[in-house]
């Protein structure tokens, strides 16, 4: 298994190499990747439809509980399928969509890396791997969504998308992390038999807050849903890709996956009920003043997601039932009607449906998929829709208190749903051809056959549930709810209230599609409200961000050495000082002390005279050889205490630095003075202060009583273990041998560093 | 810098101090020095001579880069440290040959990790100082 979730990666890394063989013929054979990762699912169904789960373990950080385990159950399988399903015909079609386009070889890495991410994302069950898939599908996602990278719209969009899944990626890393602590693992199957234990600790709440910020970002939940119509920008197989099928049911998956470990609560279900509520009525809504196709369909999928988290937060075993049965229904529906857009983007350069019409005469295979999409999104029966709607109104309606609020929330976005489907499958294929039209033809089979496909596939499962009913609906129910309750669904349910609500919603939806007829001035109103909108809120903190940042990098780095320099050492000398303002602990016993050579104040004496000399003199020169002399100072004193590799180090070390400044100063002009008296008076002062400070630490170290146990070990071992008799070198290359590798590899850095800024300088210097 | 004396001396101290830098680089297991002073010594021994005769001077008589010290010295290092994987242990494990060697002494992984060493530090110290010196 864990070669069929890593496929795509593998591929997605041989793309460079294969780069001329994918933008000649080659391309043809990339989809199959998906199709045979689709027949490999496919294969796990019986096994799948009799309640047994599949498990592969492989250990990868065993230390820290993270392992690379992967679980194929019933709601795994049924996003596995839609991952590789929906997968293989977006390749397909992709083939054909961005034909002859000079970065297809990119495309097709960045989308197989997708579909892995996809794939891992849903089969996981450590949690932490489940996390990193998260954010392997939100990096993959942003190459996907800016992928035409000379729009900076496009770039705009990507970044925004990034940056509001990214956000949701670093709140479910904190959910996991609480989660596995609180558990005692992060393993999902684990944790579901310890779900009472979790729901009644103290974490609960903060567990489900980080859950629900991550699942709401990546799933566009309002607030956070307006990250989704800019994705829009991306190529359309991207649109269909990630908006029906893959990224954005990620979180819905998330939701899903943990609803038998945390749901059932009050907290789980009203926020859910609620978000899902106003995300699915304020997206509806939205959806019928769009003129872009692309754009109804963006509001249109967040109304569904929003759908989707409703149901999960109802928790009702109907609910969940319904749940399972929309995310397939969406998907198959969704997904045609991005294609079909895609289609007729292609062939006639608009996706702007108060311009298009009569195109059935032109296409008509395109326009079929269309309507059988827009009847199965409409709920008439005998689509798959129908029973999806069906089943949504029979969990809304048996909720007892709340049932006539949230069932009327479920018709007025049905009904919405239903105008933004026709407006997107219908509208643009009937009516008068308009001249430019004309000369439109049908693309390449490869593009109209997979949107034919889904929609045909919403028509079958619709008329003939029983296909589906036990081999994929039920083990998704089974795990949503964790038991073996059977669940049964059919077209026809006989004369009831639901059937009633159905025909209400599609009379409703047909009379707003005849009234309400979308144009720019409609869409100018609504965009009237967007200065509150949550995205134009996002924008301006955007705004502000980069003003403060702007700010802060002129103040903290506007370049100057000097500048650093203060800041570091006022820093710490803050630091320090509010550390020594809290006590000092200051304590020499001059009896245990050595007596004062003659040496030693010699080499005191020369330092302090040096000091002087390197802070007055007029000369670089001199300041720098009286630097060199301090270093040589200290360089006896180390002698004087026996650290003679110290020494020698730091004899040839002080020697080099003094040869360095002499090479750069011998190229400065004349040393002048440019800063005020009052700039100078402040360093000094700064400088007193620090060197005191740092002067008084070392002297309270000194009264700390010295643990020796590091260099008695090392003094110990050193010619027992490592065979040397100078322990300092042993330490260097042997017990410390892995810092050294690591230091002196930064060493070559920095002389490649210096080499390539200085030469490269001269380089371009010479050129001009 | 040009004296006659300067450039007289440094002619003799070049093949003094790097065979001293050798000399001290041998005797790190057990006495003071290594790799790291060593490698200081033997840059400044090339840095004197190229102060007294000029840096063309100095690269003629290495011929080549001294950048290339840089690779060649991480990968001494790298091997020295990666070679007792061969008889299964673990990385950077020393091994030491179980005769002394005349002259040398006891030769074992820690040794050739500190000519890793050395020859970096010579390299990366005449490269930046090269570098700069000729650019500035």
């Amino acid at each position: 298994m864990i070669v069929a979730i890593l496929s795509g990666f593998i591929v997605a890394s041989m793309i460079p190499i294969l780069s001329k063989l994918i933008k000649g013929k080659g391309s043809i054979l990339l989809p199959f990747l998906p199709l045979a990762l689709f027949a490999y699912f496919i294969s796990f169904l019986p096994q799948i439809s009799n309640g047994i789960p599949i498990d592969r373990f492989y250990s990868w950080v065993p230390s820290f509980g993270i392992d690379l385990s992967f679980r194929l159950d019933g709601l795994s399988m049924l996003f596995a399928l839609l991952i590789t399903g929906i997968g293989t015909l977006v390749f397909f079609y992709t083939f054909s969509y961005l034909k002859g386009h000079p970065y297809l070889d990119r495309f097709y890495g960045y989308l197989s890396m997708f579909m892995a991410s996809m794939l891992g994302l849903v089969l996981s069950d450590n949690i932490i791997t489940l996390f990193i898939f998260w954010e392997l599908t939100s990096i993959s996602s942003f190459f996907l969504i800016g992928f035409n990278n000379d729009d900076p719209n496009s770039r705009k969009s990507a970044l925004l998308a990034l940056s509001i899944t990214g956000l949701g990626g670093l709140f479910l890393l904190a959910g996991v992390l609480l989660l596995g602590a609180t558990g005692g693992t992060y393993s999902i199957q684990e944790l579901l038999s310890q779900s009472e234990a979790l729901k009644s600790s103290s974490n609960y709440n903060w567990i489900i807050f980080l859950l629900f910020i991550a699942a709401f970002t990546k799933s566009a939940q309002f607030p956070f849903h307006f990250w989704l119509p800019g994705a829009m920008k991306a190529p359309t197989p991207v649109s269909t890709y990630l908006h029906s099928a893959t990224m954005v049911k990620a979180g819905i998956y998330l939701l899903a996956r943990f609803t038998p470990v945390l749901g059932g609560t009050v907290e789980w279900n009203t926020t859910l009920i609620v978000v899902g509520a106003v995300t699915m009525t304020y997206a509806a809504i939205h959806a019928l003043f769009r003129l872009d196709m692309k754009g109804i369909l963006a509001y249109s999928t967040i109304s569904a997601l929003g759908i989707l988290v409703f149901l999960i937060g109802l928790g009702t075993e109907q609910a969940l039932l319904a749940a399972g049965v929309f995310i397939l229904v969406h998907a198959l529906y969704k997904a045609t009607l991005f294609l079909v857009t895609g289609i007729v983007d292609h062939e006639t350069g608009t996706r702007d449906v108060s311009v298009l019409s009569g195109l059935r005469k032109v296409m008509m295979p395109v326009a079929i998929a269309a309507f059988l999409a827009a009847l199965s999104n409409a709920g008439a029966p005998p689509f798959f829709g129908f029973i999806g709607k069906d089943l949504i109104y029979e969990a809304t309606l048996h909720l007892g208190d709340w049932a006539y609020v949230l069932t009327g929330a479920a018709i007025v976005t049905n009904v919405c749903l239903l105008f933004a489907g026709l407006l997107a499958g219908y509208k643009p294929f009937v009516g008068a051809l308009p001249a430019q039209f004309e000369k439109v033809h049908l693309p390449h089979p490869t593009m109209w056959v997979p949107p034919l496909i889904l929609a045909g596939l919403g028509l079958i499962f619709g008329l003939f549930p029983s296909l589906i009913e036990k081999s994929i609906i039920q083990p998704v129910f089974s795990s949503l709810v964790n038991n073996d309750t059977l669940i049964h669904i059919k077209l026809w349910h006989g004369f009831n209230i639901v059937l009633g609500l159905s025909l209400l919603t599609l009379t409703l939806g047909a009379m707003l599609y005849w009234k309400l007829k979308p144009s720019e001035s409609l869409l100018s109103k609504t965009l009237r409200f967007e200065v509150i909108s949550p995205k134009s809120l996002a924008e301006k903190f955007r705004a502000f961000f980069i003003v403060l940042a702007q700010f802060w990098t002129g103040f903290f780095q506007n370049g100057y050495l000097r500048n650093y320099v203060i800041t570091i050492l006022g820093f710490l000398t803050l630091l320090l000082g509010y550390r020594l303002y809290q006590g000092v602990n200051l304590y020499i016993d001059f009896a245990s002390l050595t007596d004062l050579t003659i040496y030693e104040v010699i080499v005191v004496i020369i330092m302090a005279v040096s000091i002087i000399f390197t802070v007055f003199s007029k000369s670089r020169l001199v300041a720098v050889a009286s630097l060199g002399v301090i270093g040589y100072a200290i360089c006896l004193i180390f002698l004087f205490y026996s650290a003679p590799d110290l020494a020698m180090t730091q004899f040839s070390i002080d020697t080099l630095t003094v040869i360095l400044f002499v090479l750069v100063i011998y190229n400065l002009p004349k040393y002048k003075t440019f800063s005020s008296i009052g700039v100078r008076i402040r360093d000094g002062v700064l400088s007193i202060f620090f060197g005191t400070l740092i002067a008084i630490l070392t002297l309270e170290v000194l009264s700390e009583p010295l643990n020796r146990e590091t260099s008695i070990f090392y003094a110990e071992s050193a010619y027992l273990l490592a065979k040397g008799k100078n322990v300092v070198n042993v330490i260097l290359v042997d017990f410390r041998g892995f810092d050294t590798i690591v230091e002196i590899t930064v060493l070559v850095i920095a002389a490649i560093g210096v080499f390539s800024l200085l030469k490269l300088r001269l380089k371009s210097i010479e050129k001009e | 810098m040009k004296t006659i004396i300067f450039k007289t001396a440094s002619t003799y101290l070049l093949p003094l101090l790097v065979l001293f830098s050798i000399f001290i680089l041998l005797r790190g297991h057990y006495l003071p020095g290594g790799g790291f002073v060593g490698g200081l010594i033997a840059s400044i021994a090339f840095v004197i001579h190229s102060f007294a005769n000029g840096i063309d001077q100095t690269k003629s008589i290495i011929k080549f880069h001294p950048g290339f010290l840089m690779p060649i010295g991480l990968a001494i290092a790298l091997l020295s440290g990666a070679a007792p994987l061969l008889i299964g242990e673990s990385f950077m494990t020393g091994l030491w040959f179980e005769e002394p060697v005349s002259v040398i002494g006891m030769v074992g992984s820690a040794l050739f990790f500190d000519t890793g060493v050395y020859l970096v530090v010579i390299g990366v110290t005449l490269t930046i100082i090269f570098t700069i010196s000729e650019t500035l």
